[in-house]
C-alpha cells in the first residue's frame, strides 16, 4: 500500500505537550517537513529556546543544543562557525528572542549569520503562565497587564520582521501565520524559502509565525485562531519583509 | 648583576620602548628579565611609565618599587619617581624638559639636554634613544650592540629605516655620559 | 619552537590558545585584556581560524557554549565585569559539561571598579560565580611562562573532564612582559567528543541540555557531576612552595602576589628570618592537604592577597585551628610591595603571633 501520508523523518515519534490548539505542532511539522525534503537532516542541529519550545529537542530528530534565554542566535553562531556546511536553526519565541535575546537576535542578524530563526510570536508568555510579551497587543490583558496592556507605561509591541528587515546582514525575513490551510502553505513556502537562503550561504534568514495561545488567551482554539487573523495580523502585517538595501 | 629600572615620561615619549629594548637586549644576553608596563587613561596624554628587571637570579617581583635606576624624560615623572631610587642608585634626568634637578644627594644624577641633541640630530623623537645611551653606558646592564640588535626584532620591518638615526642617538647619549664619568669619576660607588 | 621570545602576558596566553589547537575565539573588548582578542583576529585568520567580536560578553560566552557543542576547542576571555556578564552560560556549560576555556584578567572591583590588578574574583571562580551546584577547575599561572603553559594545560583539562577551566590572572600578570619559550605541546590521549552536536550521521542524535525537569533526575546528574569534581580534586592539585622546609611564618599566595610574596621571602632570609612560601597554582581544586602538610613546621601562616582576604578562607579550611592565620592584602587595584609584606611578617614575628 502506499503511504500517502505520514511522520517526517526529522520528527520524533513523541507526543508533544504543547496545549490544545496552539500552533507550535504545526510549526514544527512544517520545519521537519522541509529539513526531510532538502535532505539535510543528518546536518542539521537545531537550537530550542527558553519558553514553550524548550523541550523541541524531544520533538525533532535531530542534533539538538538547548540554549539560555535568548541566547539562541548567539549559540547558533558558535556551532555555524565551527561547522560552516551544517545547516543550523533556532525555535524561538516572542519573549526568548523580542525581550532577553534583542541584542543577540539583531547582531545574528546583522552578521548576516547563515542561521535560520524560525520566531514563534503569540503575543504573550505561554509557560511562565500568561505574562505580558514585547509582542503584547496595546490593551491586551496578561496576568502582568491586568487592565490590558497600557503603552504609555509598557511601550509599544515590537514588529520584529520590520525591525530585523533593515540589517544589511538579513537575506530573507517573512511574516506567516497557521490558521488556515491556505496560510500553511505559504507559511511552509517561507520556511522552505528560509532554509535554502542559509543552504545557499546568502545569510541571515527568519520566519516570524503568528501563533496561538488559546489557554493564556482565555479562548477556545477556533477563537484564537480568529483573533490571530483579525486582530494580531493588523498589527503584524503578513507578507515578505525582506527589503534590505543593497549597500556596496 | 641586578637592575631595577623605571622609565617614565610623557605618553609618546617612547618610554615604554627603551624600557623593553633593555628587557629584549637583557634576554639576548641571557639575564632573568621582566618589563611591566602602566597602562589605561593615564597613557593618554599623561605620563607613562615602565618597570624593568634585569638580574642574574630569578625575577620575583616583576613590580619595581624601590628601583636601582629611574630615567625621567619629563618633570612630572622625576618629581613621582626620585624619591624611590634605591641609596646609591642612579638617576637620570632630561634636562631640556626639567629645569632643576632632583633633591637627592645619596644618588648619582646625570643631567641629559635628551631634547636638544635629538633635535640637533633632526627627530625630537629620538629622545629617548639619546637618555637611553647615557643609562647603558652609566650602568653597563646590557651591552649598545645587543640593544641594536633586540631594536631588530622590536621594531616591525618598514621602521628599520629608523635604525641608522637611532644608533645615532644612542651614540651621543653613551658620549654624554662618558663625559660625565670622566668628570665625576670618583664619586661613583656602590654599583654592581 | 623552543625558541625565546619576549611576550606580553595576555599575548601568551592567545598564541598558547593557538598552539593547543584552539581554532575559535569569541571575545568583547575591556581593559585590560584587549591585546588577546586583539592579537587573535590577527593571529586566527592565519591559522586557518575563527575570531568573531561579540556583541557583549552575554553573546560571546553564549557563542563559546555553541562551538563546544559542535565539538571545538574554545576560548573567551575577559576581565572582572564581562566574567560577571558570562556567569549565566558558565552555569550551563558546567550543566551541560561543555569544554572550553575562559580567561579572567582580574581587575579592581566591585561593579566597574578600576583597571589595575586586583585579586578580588577569587571568590566568583572558586566557589561558584554562577548558580547551582558546580565547580570550575580554576588555574593561577604567577609568571607569562605559566600563563602560556597552563593555557595549554586548559584546553587537555577542559576535554579531559569535560568541564569549563578558568585561567584566573590579573592585570599585571597581562600586561607584563617576560621571556617565554613556546613550546611543543605533549600529546595527549583524550577521549573522543562522540556527545557533540554535529550532525545526526549514521547514529542517534546527540541532545546537549542543562534541563532536567525531574528532580530525581537532576539530583543524579548532580550527583554525576560530584563524582567528576571528585575525580579532578583527586587528579589536578597543583601547587609549588619556595623555601617553606624549615618557614617559622609560611606565606601563602597566588598569582601575582606569590611573585611579591617571594621577593619578601629573599629579603627576609637575608635578614634571618625563616620564612618560606606556598603558591596554589589549582585554585580549584584547592591543595588543602598539601598545604597543610607544608605548614605543619610552620609556627604561623600569612596569607597575602590583592584582595580584602578570600583565598584565605581556603587557607583556614587546611589548617583548621592548628596555627594562627594573619592577613595582609591591598585592594582595589593597588597592590601591595615586598617591604609591605616583610613589615608585616616582621610584626607578627614580634607580636608572638
Amino acid at each position: 500500500m502506499k503511504q500517502v501520508f505520514g511522520r517526517p523523518d526529522a520528527l520524533t515519534d513523541v507526543p508533544t505537550h504543547y496545549c490544545p490548539g496552539c500552533t507550535h505542532g504545526i510549526i514544527h511539522r512544517l520545519v521537519a517537513e522541509v529539513i526531510d525534503e532538502l535532505g539535510v537532516r543528518e546536518r542539521t542541529i537545531g537550537i530550542s529556546p527558553v519558553g514553550c519550545a524548550v523541550l523541541a529537542y524531544d520533538y525533532f530528530n535531530c542534533d539538538f543544543v538547548e540554549a539560555s534565554h535568548g541566547r539562541a542566535p548567539a549559540v547558533a553562531t558558535g556551532i555555524k562557525r565551527v561547522l560552516p556546511d551544517s545547516v543550523v536553526f533556532c525555535y524561538q519565541g516572542d519573549g526568548d528572542l523580542a525581550s532577553i535575546g534583542a541584542a543577540e537576535i539583531v547582531h545574528a542578524a546583522t552578521r548576516g549569520e547563515k542561521i535560520t530563526v524560525i520566531f514563534v510570536n503569540n503575543a504573550i508568555y505561554g509557560m511562565t503562565g500568561g505574562q505580558m510579551a514585547p509582542t503584547t497587543l496595546p490593551g491586551q490583558r496578561t496576568t502582568t497587564s491586568p487592565r490590558g496592556r497600557d503603552v504609555e507605561s509598557a511601550g509599544y509591541p515590537i514588529r520584529v520582521a520590520e525591525l530585523l528587515s533593515s540589517l544589511s546582514g538579513v537575506a530573507y525575513i517573512a511574516r506567516v501565520s497557521a490558521t488556515s490551510p491556505a496560510n500553511v502553505t505559504k507559511a511552509k513556502r517561507a520556511v522552505r524559502k528560509a532554509f535554502e537562503m542559509q543552504i545557499d550561504g546568502k545569510g541571515f534568514s527568519l520566519v516570524e509565525f503568528l501563533s496561538t495561545c488559546p489557554i493564556n488567551w482565555g479562548m477556545s482554539p477556533l477563537e484564537a485562531m480568529k483573533w490571530v487573523d483579525e486582530k494580531m495580523s493588523l498589527y503584524y502585517p503578513l507578507g515578505d519583509y525582506t527589503q534590505v538595501p543593497e549597500v556596496g | 648583576m641586578h637592575e631595577e629600572v623605571v622609565f617614565a615620561g610623557f605618553g609618546g615619549q617612547g618610554v615604554l620602548l627603551i624600557g623593553q629594548l633593555v628587557t629584549y637586549a637583557g634576554m639576548i644576553e641571557g639575564a632573568n628579565v621582566s618589563w611591566m608596563p602602566s597602562y589605561g587613561p593615564e597613557m593618554r596624554g599623561g605620563t607613562a611609565n615602565c618597570q624593568v628587571v634585569v638580574s642574574s637570579k630569578e625575577v620575583s617581583s616583576p613590580l619595581v618599587t624601590e628601583p636601582t635606576s629611574l630615567i625621567a624624560l619629563n618633570k612630572p615623572s622625576l618629581d613621582k619617581f626620585a624619591p624611590w631610587v634605591k641609596r646609591g642608585g642612579l638617576i637620570i634626568y632630561n634636562s631640556s624638559l626639567i629645569q632643576s634637578p632632583p633633591g637627592r644627594t645619596d644618588v648619582r644624577v646625570l643631567a641629559v639636554p635628551a631634547n636638544e641633541v635629538a633635535n640637533e640630530l633632526g627627530d625630537l623623537r629620538i629622545a629617548n634613544m639619546v637618555a637611553l645611551g647615557a643609562y647603558l653606558a652609566t650602568s653597563r646592564v646590557v651591552s649598545c650592540d645587543t640593544v641594536l640588535d633586540a631594536m631588530k626584532r622590536v621594531l616591525p620591518e618598514r621602521r628599520h629605516n629608523l635604525i641608522p638615526l637611532n644608533r645615532q642617538a644612542l651614540a651621543r647619549g653613551i658620549e654624554i655620559a662618558s663625559v660625565w664619568h670622566s668628570r665625576d669619576r670618583g664619586d661613583v660607588s656602590g654599583r654592581q | 619552537m623552543g625558541e625565546k621570545v619576549l611576550m606580553k602576558g595576555n599575548e601568551a596566553i592567545a598564541e598558547a590558545a593557538i598552539l593547543a589547537g584552539c581554532r575559535h575565539f569569541f571575545g568583547y573588548p575591556i581593559t585590560p585584556q584587549n591585546e588577546i582578542p586583539e592579537y587573535m583576529s590577527r593571529r586566527m585568520p592565519e591559522v586557518g581560524g575563527v575570531f568573531l567580536q561579540a556583541e557583549s560578553e552575554v553573546a560571546g560566552s553564549n557563542m563559546v557554549y555553541g562551538a563546544a557543542c559542535a565539538g571545538a576547542r574554545v576560548m573567551t576571555t575577559s576581565s572582572s565585569p564581562g566574567i560577571s556578564l558570562m556567569q549565566e552560560a558558565i552555569s550551563y556549560m558546567a550543566g551541560a559539561e561543555l569544554p572550553c576555556v575562559l580567561v579572567n584578567i582580574v581587575r579592581g572591583g566591585p561593579g566597574l571598579g578600576g583597571i589595575q590588578g586586583s585579586q578580588a574574583d577569587y571568590f566568583q571562580a572558586t566557589k561558584g560565580g554562577g548558580h547551582g551546584d558546580y565547580k570550575l577547575i580554576v588555574l593561577a599561572p604567577s609568571s607569562v611562562q605559566e600563563l602560556m603553559d597552563l593555557t595549554i594545560t586548559a584546553f587537555d583539562l577542559a576535554d579531559m573532564y569535560r568541564n569549563p577551566v578558568m585561567i584566573l590572572g590579573d592585570a599585571i600578570l597581562g600586561q607584563m612582559m617576560e621571556p617565554v619559550i613556546l613550546k611543543e605541546r605533549p600529546k595527549q590521549d583524550l577521549p573522543p567528543k562522540t556527545w557533540a552536536t554535529v550532525g545526526a550521521k549514521m547514529r542517534p542524535k546527540n541532545v546537549i541540555t542543562s534541563l532536567s525537569l525531574d528532580p530525581v533526575k537532576l539530583e543524579k546528574h548532580n550527583l554525576r557531576l560530584a563524582e567528576k569534581y571528585k575525580r579532578v580534586a583527586d587528579e589536578q592539585v597543583r601547587y609549588k612552595t619556595y623555601m617553606a622546609d624549615d618557614a617559622e611564618t609560611l606565606l601563602v599566595a597566588y598569582g601575582t602576589c606569590a611573585r611579591i610574596a617571594q621577593a619578601a621571602v629573599d629579603i627576609a632570609r637575608e635578614r634571618g628570618l625563616k620564612v618560606g612560601l606556598f603558591r596554589p597554582i589549582s585554585l580549584w581544586p584547592f591543595p588543602y592537604d598539601a598545604l597543610q602538610l607544608t605548614a605543619q613546621e610552620s609556627l604561623r601562616v600569612l596569607v597575602v592577597e590583592m584582595s580584602l582576604g578570600q583565598m584565605i578562607e581556603d587557607v583556614r579550611l587546611a589548617i583548621l585551628d592548628s596555627k594562627p592565620v594573619c592577613f595582609y592584602g591591598r585592594t582595589g587595584g593597588m597592590t601591595p610591595t615586598p617591604r609591605e609584606v616583610l613589615d608585616e611578617i616582621e610584626k607578627i614575628v614580634e607580636e608572638g603571633i
